[in-house]
C-alpha cells in the first residue's frame, strides 16, 4: 500500500500514539482488503455506539485514546433517546453506561447525533468519499446520492473520522460499482408510497444476497429511495443499487443490461405484504424521518388522539428544526424520540404485533424486539393508531 | 529459521508456537479474564493463550471480537503475536487495539509449524523467527 509522506509520519508517530494506533488500523483494513492507497473523506458515521454493542472494554479503549475528528462525524443511533431515556422505560444502569459511551465519542469531537441518517446533517455529494457505517446510511449515499462508502465497522470509522482518510478499495472505486442483477419490476402498485418501496426492498434484498441490483419499471423519489435501500441491507447485504432513469450514476453511466441475470417482480407480490390486522403500537422512522415525512405525519396527526402507543423517529438535529410538526405530533399523544429507532432500542420489547412503515424494520423486529411486524403506508399506521376500536386497555396514552 | 510473511500490527512479540489452527471467535470463544479458549469443540478449548505465539487461520464471529483482544491485552493475558493464515479486519483491528504483533501470509501452512517451539514475530518486518 503506497502511503504519502504525511501519512508515514503520523504511522511513525509524529502526531502522537492515538493517531499513531487508528492510521495502524487504516493501514490494516488497507492490506486485508487490498487497498493501493489513502483516500480523503468528507464525512464519518461511526458504529460501535451502543453499550450493548462495544461493552465495558470498547468504552475503555475509547477512553484510552487522546484526539479529535478532523470531518463532520456522527454516531450510528443508539438504545434509547439521549435526554428522553427515562420517557422510555430504560434502566438507569444502562441509561448511566450508553451516556459514558456517548460522552467518550464527543471527547473524541464526534457530534452528539446518534442517527441513520447523516445526509440528512452533513452535506453529502455526488463523488464524495465518506465512511459510514450504519447499512442504510450507506446504500443511500452510494445509491441515491452517488458519493462513494463501503460499510464500515467500528473502529476503522472512528479512525477515518479522526485521520480524515480511508483505505481506497471496494465502493470507492468505479470500476466495482456496476450492477450485477437486473430487476424488472411489472404493474402498476396501487399505492406506490414509500412503505411499497420498503416491501419491494424486503422482497428485492433476499434475491440480491450481496450483489449490486439495477432497477427498471420503478420512478421513486427520495424517501422512497431511503426505504427501498434500505430495506435490501437489512434482507440482503446491498450497500449500492441503481434504478434507471433516476438514480445518479444509472443517469451517468446508463448501464448496460444484456448479460445480467433477470428477475421480474410483479408490483402485485409486493402489495401481498401488507396485511389487514389490529397492531398494539404503531413505529415509524425507519430509517430517521426526514423533514417532509415529518409534516405529512403533523398532518395526518393533526387534531387527533391516539388509542395506541405511536413511537416516531428522527436526527435531533431534523427534530430541532421541524419544531412546529412536532408539536402537533405530541399533541396526538405520540412521541418523537431522537438518537435511537424500533430496531435498537429495548423500548419497543414490551409489544407483541409492531405496525410499520419500513421493509427494513419489518425485517428486523421479529428479531431484534422479538415481536411481530405488519407493514403499512404512513397513512395506514396512523388510521389504525387513532381508531378507538384498537384501544388497549393499559394504553399509555 | 526465518520465515517471511506480512506485517499487519507492528512491534516484536516472543513465546512459545502455539497452533489453532481453525478459526477463532473472540467474542464468546476467548475468556477475557483468564485468556483460556472456552468456544465449545474448538481444538483448543481450555488452553490458555496468555504469552503465546497463536497461530490460527483467521478471526471468525462478531466483530466485537476485536475489543475482546483489546481485553485480553489490558488484562495481561494477550498472546504475545498472532500469526494469521490470511488476516480479516476483526483480528487486525484488534491486534492493532491491543498492541498484539501480528503477521499473516506466511507460506507455510500453520498446521506445519513446531508447536510448543520457542519463537518470536516480528510485526515491523513480517517476519517469524523459529528458535532451536
Amino acid at each position: 500500500m503506497h502511503l504519502t509522506h504525511e501519512e508515514e509520519a503520523v504511522l511513525n508517530g509524529e502526531e502522537g500514539e492515538t493517531k499513531q494506533q487508528l492510521m495502524e488500523i487504516l493501514v490494516g483494513v488497507g492490506k486485508v482488503f487490498g487497498a493501493d492507497e489513502m483516500v480523503q473523506i468528507r464525512s464519518a458515521q461511526v458504529s460501535g455506539a451502543s453499550y450493548k454493542t462495544i461493552g465495558e472494554w470498547g468504552l475503555k479503549w475509547l477512553l484510552s485514546l487522546d484526539a479529535r475528528a478532523c470531518v463532520p462525524s456522527v454516531l450510528n443511533p443508539v438504545g434509547m433517546d439521549r435526554m428522553r431515556w427515562e420517557e422510555m422505560d430504560i434502566d438507569p444502569e444502562f441509561a448511566k453506561k450508553q451516556l459514558a459511551v456517548i460522552s467518550a465519542y464527543e471527547r473524541l469531537g464526534i457530534s452528539l447525533e446518534c442517527t441513520c441518517t447523516p445526509y440528512y446533517l452533513n452535506i453529502t455529494e455526488y463523488g464524495d468519499h465518506l465512511a459510514w457505517s450504519e447499512s442504510s446510511a450507506v446504500s443511500y449515499a452510494n445509491s441515491v446520492i452517488g458519493a462513494r462508502t463501503n460499510r464500515e465497522g467500528g473502529p476503522s470509522a472512528l479512525a477515518a473520522a479522526i485521520i480524515g482518510k480511508t483505505p481506497r478499495y471496494g465502493l470507492h472505486l468505479v470500476e466495482n460499482r456496476k450492477p450485477e442483477l437486473y430487476f424488472r419490476v411489472e404493474g402498476e402498485p396501487q399505492q406506490a408510497d414509500a412503505s411499497w418501496y420498503g416491501a419491494l426492498g424486503y422482497i428485492a434484498g433476499k434475491i440480491s444476497g450481496n450483489r449490486i441490483p439495477l432497477f427498471s419499471g420503478i420512478r421513486p423519489g427520495r424517501d422512497q429511495l431511503k426505504n427501498l435501500g434500505a430495506a435490501m441491507a437489512a434482507t440482503g447485504a446491498v450497500a449500492l443499487y441503481h434504478v434507471q432513469g433516476i438514480t445518479p450514476e444509472a443517469r451517468v453511466f446508463s448501464f448496460d443490461t444484456s448479460g445480467l441475470e433477470e428477475v421480474v417482480i410483479e408490483a402485485n407480490e409486493v402489495s401481498d405484504l401488507f396485511t389487514d390486522e389490529i397492531p398494539d403500537t404503531v413505529a415509524i422512522g425507519c430509517p430517521h424521518c426526514s423533514p417532509e415525512e415529518l409534516s405529512f405525519l403533523a398532518s395526518l396527526l393533526e387534531g387527533q388522539k391516539i388509542t395506541i402507543p405511536v413511537y416516531i423517529f428522527a436526527a435531533r438535529n431534523i427534530i430541532n428544526r421541524e419544531q412546529e410538526s412536532v408539536r402537533i405530533i405530541e399533541r396526538s399523544g405520540a412521541r418523537v424520540f431522537a438518537d435511537t429507532c424500533m430496531v435498537v432500542s429495548p423500548a419497543l420489547e414490551q409489544y407483541s404485533l409492531i405496525m410499520v412503515n419500513s421493509g427494513k424494520a419489518l425485517s428486523y423486529v421479529p428479531t431484534m424486539c422479538g415481536a411481530e411486524a405488519m407493514i403499512g403506508s404512513t397513512r395506514d399506521c396512523i388510521e389504525k393508531a387513532c381508531n378507538p376500536q384498537n384501544m388497549r386497555q393499559d394504553s399509555l396514552t | 529459521m526465518i520465515i517471511h510473511g506480512r506485517g499487519i500490527s507492528r512491534g516484536i512479540g516472543k513465546g512459545p508456537l502455539l497452533i489453532g489452527p481453525d478459526p477463532i471467535s473472540f467474542l464468546s470463544g476467548v475468556d477475557p479474564e483468564t485468556g483460556i479458549v472456552i468456544e465449545p469443540g474448538h481444538p483448543l478449548k481450555g488452553t490458555d493463550i496468555t504469552g503465546s505465539v497463536l497461530a490460527f487461520e483467521y478471526g471468525k464471529g462478531s466483530t466485537v471480537g476485536s475489543y475482546i483482544l483489546y481485553a485480553l491485552s489490558r488484562n495481561g493475558h494477550a498472546p504475545a503475536a498472532i500469526i494469521n493464515k490470511e488476516a480479516e479486519t476483526i483480528i487486525a483491528v484488534g491486534a492493532i487495539m491491543g498492541k498484539i504483533p501480528m503477521i499473516d501470509r506466511i507460506g507455510t501452512p500453520l498446521i506445519d509449524l513446531p508447536t510448543g517451539k520457542e519463537a518470536e514475530v516480528d510485526g515491523n518486518t513480517g517476519t517469524l523467527t523459529i528458535f532451536g
